[in-house]
């Protein structure tokens, strides 16, 4: 009895895995070319994706503070909101404060120069709930100055202590806000804040009602709620206010986003598509080339099925491997990109994020699957006569 | 009738050329019992690879029936074939027709595959085969570009029998071979016959016939003579 070396016999696994590794491997060049088409396009689909995510988390992010506002305006024929109407506002119990603010829009001179800028009539300590001083002091309840954005404060050379004119009115700027960019409320950097009786004292043409009131909800999951009770107490007859709330148009900025990232997803897929054909030549090359190889393996019995299986095998083998590829790139070059635009890669640790990787990469074996089985349908359906006479 | 390997009844077949047809094989009659070891000789298109195919289950014929072991495969459909091909005949090809991208080895365990013979098993029989084709096992993980002629027909005879079929289908299989390989190569198919396998060698080469105990001449498409 001979003795067999062992470790010969040992095979690396499934003989079908092996078969289709190694004819991936004998068309190399084939093989690579296939590749980058779905390389690409998962990376197309998953990072387009991602980044539609990363820019919906950081919207939602920078009006986190105020999602428990809501902005109360006059509606319709109405043209402001009385006094009377904001003391109904405070009744609401799920309301944590009512801020009644003044506001138009007038020329601000300073020296030599001027510009068009808001001019906001506000109760100093709503005002301070609004807004934070940058530089200076913050305005006091008897104060007859004012505060203004940093915008304007450059754009007209402004330092604390200087005096802007607005309706022949000289105002000495108190303190200078911090800048605080987009704002659901009331817009900080390019504006005026003075206190109520100032505001009057100015724009005497006002009847000393009140042009928006911003609410603020005790609680974001409050938002609704309040919209409710503010629309059933003011819009009994008929629509006295409109409410605008950050929570909803928050919801409508995220909508947009999330039609952008499937726009690109889309675009991206076409590439997929286009990857899909690709596989779907490279397998039809390889069956006529191996039609010899095909009768052969039918005369000594392979069945449709163990044919149609080698050859999925090949294109799943290839669309696994590229799809994985892709996936893992796309969240490396995202992460670069966050890094450098949103200064914040936090916004990557989302679960969306994880599913666009995911989604990205089962499409793209499944677009190369489907490449692969019209090829594989073909191959199996050879009849082992006519291919061993194949040259 | 047990005894009855292969049985042909009126044989007929026909293929279209353009708007001629051509006669390949005529009414033939053949039967292979077991044990037999026969060769079909004849000039090339006289038919004889036609009738090696039809035996083999590669084809169908025009008319007539064709029994493997007493089944009439004459109206079988494709999968039929292939799992009677599968469990009853193994081929020997004149270009040895071994996958390339196959160890020696997995060529012959290939027709196991596909038979669902488990991977221990599969193993062990490929390795004995080896033997009884007297190739060392240290061939064993060659690819088939890194064996000589004689090697891959070995290989090549080592699959055929993988699935242990009561017939050999042999295709001209010195054909491609030096004399002295050729000669060992039919000396394996005799000791191959002379244990029991069924033995079918389609041939021009008359120094074959030494070989056999029976002989069929094919002249366009019909018999003309046996000799044992």
């Amino acid at each position: 009895m001979v003795k067999y070396p062992m470790k010969i016999v040992k095979q690396p696994g499934n003989i079908y895995i092996q078969l289709a590794k190694r004819n991936l491997e004998r068309r190399v060049v084939r093989t690579i070319l296939a590749a980058v088409g779905i390389i690409i396009g998962v990376f197309a689909i998953s990072s387009m994706g991602i980044l539609g995510n990363c820019l919906k988390v950081s919207v939602s992010n920078s009006f986190e503070d105020y999602s428990n506002e809501i902005v109360v305006y006059p509606a319709g024929g109405e043209t402001s909101i009385t006094e009377n109407q904001v003391k109904q506002l405070d009744k609401i119990s799920e309301i944590e404060s009512v801020l009644p603010i003044y506001s138009s829009g007038t020329k601000i001179e300073y020296k030599d120069k001027s510009m068009y800028g808001a001019v906001y009539g506000i109760e100093n300590e709503d005002l301070t709930s609004l807004v934070e001083i940058d530089n200076g002091k913050m305005l006091k309840s008897s104060s007859t100055g004012c505060v203004i954005g940093q915008e304007l404060a450059n754009f007209l050379d402004i330092k604390v202590g200087g005096k802007v004119t607005l309706e022949d009115t000289k105002l000495k700027v108190t303190g200078i806000l911090k800048k605080r960019g987009m704002s659901p409320d009331v817009s900080v950097d390019n504006s005026i804040f003075v206190n109520p009786e100032v505001y009057n004292k100015i724009f005497t043409d006002n009847n000393k009602e009140y042009d928006f009131v911003v609410v603020k909800a005790k609680n974001v999951d409050d938002v609704d709620g309040v919209e409710n009770s503010v629309k059933k107490i003011l819009n009994k007859k008929d629509d006295k206010v409109f409410l605008s709330s950050v929570k909803n148009m928050l919801s409508g900025v995220e909508d947009a986003l999330r039609y952008v990232s499937l726009f690109l997803m889309g675009i991206g897929s076409i590439s997929l598509v286009v990857a899909s054909v690709s596989i779907l030549n490279i397998m039809l090359m390889s069956v006529t080339e191996r039609t010899k190889e095909i009768g052969i393996m039918k005369a000594v019995g392979a069945s449709k099925k163990d044919i149609m299986k080698m050859f999925v095998l090949e294109s799943l083998i290839l669309g696994i491997i590229a799809s994985f590829i892709g996936g893992i790139l796309s969240l490396g070059i995202v992460f670069v990109i966050t890094d450098l635009i949103l200064k914040d890669v936090s916004s990557l640790f989302d679960r969306g994020v994880f599913l666009y990787i995911v989604g990205g990469i089962g499409f793209g074996i499944i677009t190369s699957l489907t490449g692969g089985v019209y090829p594989a349908l073909k191959a199996s359906k050879m009849k082992p006569i006519d291919s061993l006479k194949y040259q | 009738m047990s005894d009855q390997v292969v049985e042909l009844q009126e044989i007929t077949k026909t293929y279209a050329l353009g708007s001629n047809y051509i006669h390949a094989l005529k009414d033939v009659n053949l039967s292979i019992k077991k044990g037999d070891f026969l060769t079909i000789m004849g000039a090339s298109g006289s038919g004889k690879s036609t009738l090696l195919n039809l035996i083999g289950c590669l084809d169908t014929p025009t008319k007539g029936i064709i029994k493997i072991n007493n089944i009439d495969i004459s109206k079988l459909d494709d999968e039929q074939l292939t799992a009677i091909r599968r469990s009853n005949i193994g081929f020997i090809f004149q270009q040895f027709n071994l996958i390339p991208t196959l160890t020696a080895l997995e060529n012959i365990e290939l027709p196991m595959v596909f038979s669902k013979v488990s991977e221990v098993t599969r193993q062990k029989k490929a390795l004995s085969l080896l033997e009884q084709v007297n190739l060392d096992s240290k061939y064993a993980t060659h690819k088939p570009y890194e064996l000589s002629g004689g090697q891959q027909q070995r290989v090549a005879i080592a699959r055929a029998l993988a699935n242990s079929p009561s017939l050999l289908l042999a295709d001209e299989p010195t054909g491609n071979l030096d004399t002295k390989t050729g000669r060992e190569i039919m000396e394996l198919l005799r000791f191959l016959n002379l244990n029991g396998t069924t033995m079918v060698v389609v041939t021009h080469d008359p120094t074959l016939m030494h070989y056999s105990n029976r002989n069929v001449k094919l002249i366009d498409g019909e018999i003309s003579n046996e000799n044992s």
